[in-house]
């Protein structure tokens, strides 16, 4: 370790004003504070300091992604292998899935980081840790047949558009990594939606056994067809929770995404108000949906919606997202809540847009603020009756 | 026992080095100052100069706006320096001590047969007033105003807080005479805050006149704005004042004997600290004897005060005003390799992602690195849990940053001191300097107010 900061002591002159490579000063600070928490001490204000820092707060999501990241990958390798009909061991499958998974996430991080440290440098601040979490999110709501210009493509429209435009990491309205789906989506429809894109090789349709469909259960039940599984069975909760469907790389598994819900929860990261209420207002606007039960969409059980498409992964990872989401508590929760709400309205009655949680997290993005300000202005109203109560009383 | 006021919201922070309840004898202190920078709001001009002789209760210094508030010298000597900073701005007024303590004699008197107005001009002739602060803007009382109630919080509850009830053991009649003084000032009430964690100091519970109310809970529960807030809040147009316990007690020694007596037992504490106890000094006291030889090496920190919201001295600095403290502290000026992820046992957070919370009796030896880079904000939630206030405090902090003076009037300038604001500076992932942005709104609308 001594041997290493040595070594950054002894090149560092030259990144600072008046060496020789001055303008690289922001990028050479991010590496330097990878390395080493700095040696800067208090001034003003207090003298001591918790120990939490935003690189901190980054690697817990990150470290919260994992479960559902690692599944994706074996996820990936098990559809692929009932698709083709083959069977394979576990570590197989993963590795299979990894060989797939993992060139997405190295374009997602190279292309992200590499735009950011240039906005770092031309603007010349600090480079932000915010993309440490994007640079994973990305790959994980994208479907594993994306090709890997796409990703490069949609990384670098949200680090510009989604973040930069903006200030960067806590100045931006929406989600970078929903912005980068969001622009796929609507840019390549046909790499982001229908039957083929799920599963790796169903695109180019080299070995598939005839008659395989990669649908997601939504897609199935959009074109009203009973939902079934990859096997031809009927999909059980199960499947579900346990994430066995095709899907995006990282949304499938309920129990993946739990256990990182779990953990942002109990670290206070991520916010439980926010999670709660997404989940309660799926629920509602599901039973509600099923009260009526007029086809197959609105006959699916409320609680398997919490479990389908984008649901859970929405609402842990993306809906939690500090910067988008609402800042008071109580704007939290109903921010939540119409995430949920919406999410489910725009899937089950909008068959076109299956992903109703992507869109839904976007537009409550979009009223985030105004939900704060109405929180904001009845705690100010609260606060002015309180000065006239006492005021009152005062004058008896 | 009246009902117990619970504070949930809130943070004890742990620190190596609580002052062991013993009272040493330091060897008295040569030098003595007063600092105007310990007093916001004030522009000093000077009354006394290098090499003129004073006693305790000479006046060094006045407030240029409202020159009734003095500031005096706590000891008898010669005015030995008037240190200046930046832009030749006074820093300290240091008096050389000659040993004898002599006061100016301001009369003895007992202030229940004092009139308001005899009662108020004998504290501010005594340089006394400073002691009396006021809500809103945390500064000192406006002196011709009347407040609607007084409030005296009688515990501390930062880290390494001095046991308040031991340091004002047996000044049963001092307190009861600052109390009784203190009650001229106001119609409205005279509160005494205490903790319900521990019976209280007979001298506060024995004390007349008072309304005494219990608090229980984690810092900042201490604080005499979070007591206010849930006493008897400062709406706009309320003015409330507040006193800390030892000031009462020099309050009531003034009365008593005519004298300024600025002494007052201090706690010395400190994870660098050899042997922390308690001390008698006398207030502005130089820190050079007491904190001699009683040190652990390498690079400290002198904090005259808490860590949270003290003042930053050197070692033969001075103890400010207010202080009942001097915390030393480590300095961090130094790299750690991969400390945002490692898993960190020895370090203190509020975070779960750190393994605090896994042995909650546990004492750290923090040091002053500040733990990360400067970033805008991005978490939210996290200020509410130390803020024990019905106060959005992001959204005060962004309407002081963009400097609108009706939002932050609406959303509760008027109650805030920046100590209550210290402890979300310290759990601030961002590391923003949160205390001095709620100063920076307080001088806003006293400029634009007053």
């Amino acid at each position: 370790m001594n041997s290493l900061r040595r070594f950054v002591d002894k090149i560092k002159p030259n990144f600072e004003k008046g060496g020789r490579f001055a303008y690289l000063q922001s990028t050479f600070e991010a590496f330097e504070t990878f390395l080493f928490v700095p040696d800067t001490v208090t001034k003003k204000g207090v003298h001591i300091r918790d120990a939490m820092d935003m690189k901190r707060t980054m690697i817990v999501v990150v470290i919260a992604l994992l479960p559902a990241l690692l599944f994706g990958m074996w996820n990936t390798g098990f559809q692929n292998s009932l698709a083709i009909g083959i069977e394979r061991a576990l570590l197989e499958n993963f590795w299979f899935g990894f060989l797939k998974v993992f060139p997405i996430l190295v374009v997602s991080y190279v292309v992200g980081l590499g735009t950011e440290f240039i906005f770092a440098q031309i603007r010349g601040h600090e480079v932000n840790e915010g993309y440490l979490v994007s640079g994973i999110l990305i790959p994980m709501v994208l479907p594993v047949d994306i090709p890997l210009w796409m990703v490069a493509v949609a990384t670098i429209f949200a680090v510009i558009i989604g973040k930069e435009v903006f200030g960067g990491t806590g100045m931006n309205i929406l989600n970078p990594a929903l912005t980068a789906r969001a622009f796929l989506f609507f840019a390549y429809p046909t790499h982001m939606s229908g039957d083929l894109v799920w599963i790796k090789g169903l695109m180019k349709g080299e070995g598939i056994i005839d008659g395989f469909s990669g649908a997601t259960a939504l897609g199935q039940a959009a074109i009203m067809e009973p939902i079934l599984n990859t096997s031809g069975n009927a999909m059980s909760a199960m499947d579900m929770f346990i994430g066995t469907i095709p899907g995006s790389i990282g949304e499938t598994s309920g129990l993946a995404i739990l256990i990182g819900a779990l953990f942002l929860v109990f670290t206070g990261v991520g916010s439980w108000k926010i999670m709660l209420s997404v989940f309660a207002g799926g629920a509602f606007m599901g039973l509600i949906l099923n009260a009526f039960g007029e086809n197959a969409l609105m006959d699916i059980p409320f609680w398997h919606h919490l479990m389908l498409g984008g649901f859970a992964f929405g609402a842990v990872f993306m809906a939690t997202d500090p910067v988008s989401a609402a800042q008071t508590g109580r704007g939290k929760w109903i921010y939540g809540f119409l995430i949920g709400f919406m999410a489910i309205i725009i899937r089950v009655l909008n068959p076109a847009f299956p992903e109703g949680v992507m869109l839904a997290i976007l537009l409550m993005n979009v009223f985030a603020p105004l939900i704060d300000h109405y929180v904001i202005e009845s705690h100010i109203k609260r606060r002015l009756r309180r000065a006239r109560v006492s005021t009152n009383e005062n004058s008896i | 026992m009246s009902k117990v006021i619970k504070i949930r919201k809130g943070l004890d922070i742990k620190l190596k080095g609580t002052a062991d309840k013993i009272i040493s004898k330091a060897e008295p202190a040569f030098s003595y100052a007063v600092k105007p920078i310990d007093f916001p709001g004030i522009t000093p001009r000077l009354a006394a100069r290098p090499d003129d002789k004073v006693k305790a209760g000479s006046v060094l210094f006045f407030d240029k706006l409202r020159p009734e508030i003095k500031f005096t010298s706590p000891v008898s000597g010669v005015v030995k320096a008037v240190n200046r900073g930046e832009r030749r701005r006074i820093l300290e007024v240091v008096v050389e001590s000659d040993g004898k303590n002599e006061s100016l004699d301001f009369k003895a008197g007992d202030p229940n047969d004092l009139s308001r107005e005899e009662v108020r001009q004998k504290i501010l002739d005594a340089g006394l007033w400073p002691a009396i602060r006021q809500r809103p803007y945390a500064v000192i009382a406006r002196h011709r105003n009347e407040p609607k109630a007084i409030f005296i919080s009688g515990f501390d509850t930062s880290p390494l807080a001095p046991d308040m009830d031991y340091i004002i053991k047996g000044q049963n009649s001092f307190f009861q005479t600052g109390i009784n003084a203190l009650k001229k000032l106001t119609r409205g009430e005279v509160h005494l805050s205490l903790n319900s964690a521990y019976p209280p100091s007979d001298v506060f519970t024995g004390a007349r006149g008072v309304r005494i109310h219990y608090f229980k809970g984690p810092h900042p529960a201490g604080n005499p704005g979070i007591q206010i807030h849930h006493i008897d809040p400062v709406n706009k147009g309320d003015m409330v004042w507040y006193v800390q316990p030892q000031e009462v007690i020099m309050i009531g020694r003034l009365f008593e004997t005519g004298k300024y007596d600025a002494s007052r037992t201090i706690a010395l504490t400190g994870s660098e600290v050899k042997k922390p106890r308690y001390y008698k000094v006398i207030s502005g006291t130089s820190i050079e004897s007491l904190v001699a030889g009683n040190v652990n090496g390498g690079n400290l920190r002198y904090i005259s005060g808490n860590a949270l919201t003290g003042t930053r001295i050197n070692k033969i600095g001075y103890l400010g005003y207010y202080d009942s403290q001097l915390t030393v502290l480590p300095e961090g000026d130094h790299y750690e390799m991969f400390g945002w992820i490692a898993p960190g046992f020895r370090k203190f957070s509020n975070s779960h992602s750190f393994p605090t919370w896994l042995s909650p009796g546990k004492e750290y030896r923090i040091d002053t690195n500040l733990k990360g880079g400067v970033r805008p904000f991005v978490l939210t939630g996290d200020y509410e849990k130390v803020l024990p206030m019905n106060i959005y405090p992001m959204q005060l902090l962004k309407s002081i940053l963009v400097d609108d003076i009706d939002k932050m009037e609406a959303l509760g300038i008027y109650e805030v001191g920046e100590e209550d604001f210290a402890l979300c500076e310290f759990v601030c992932t961002s590391k923003i300097e949160i205390q001095s942005i709620i100063r920076q709104g307080i001088d806003l609308m006293i400029k634009e107010l007053e």
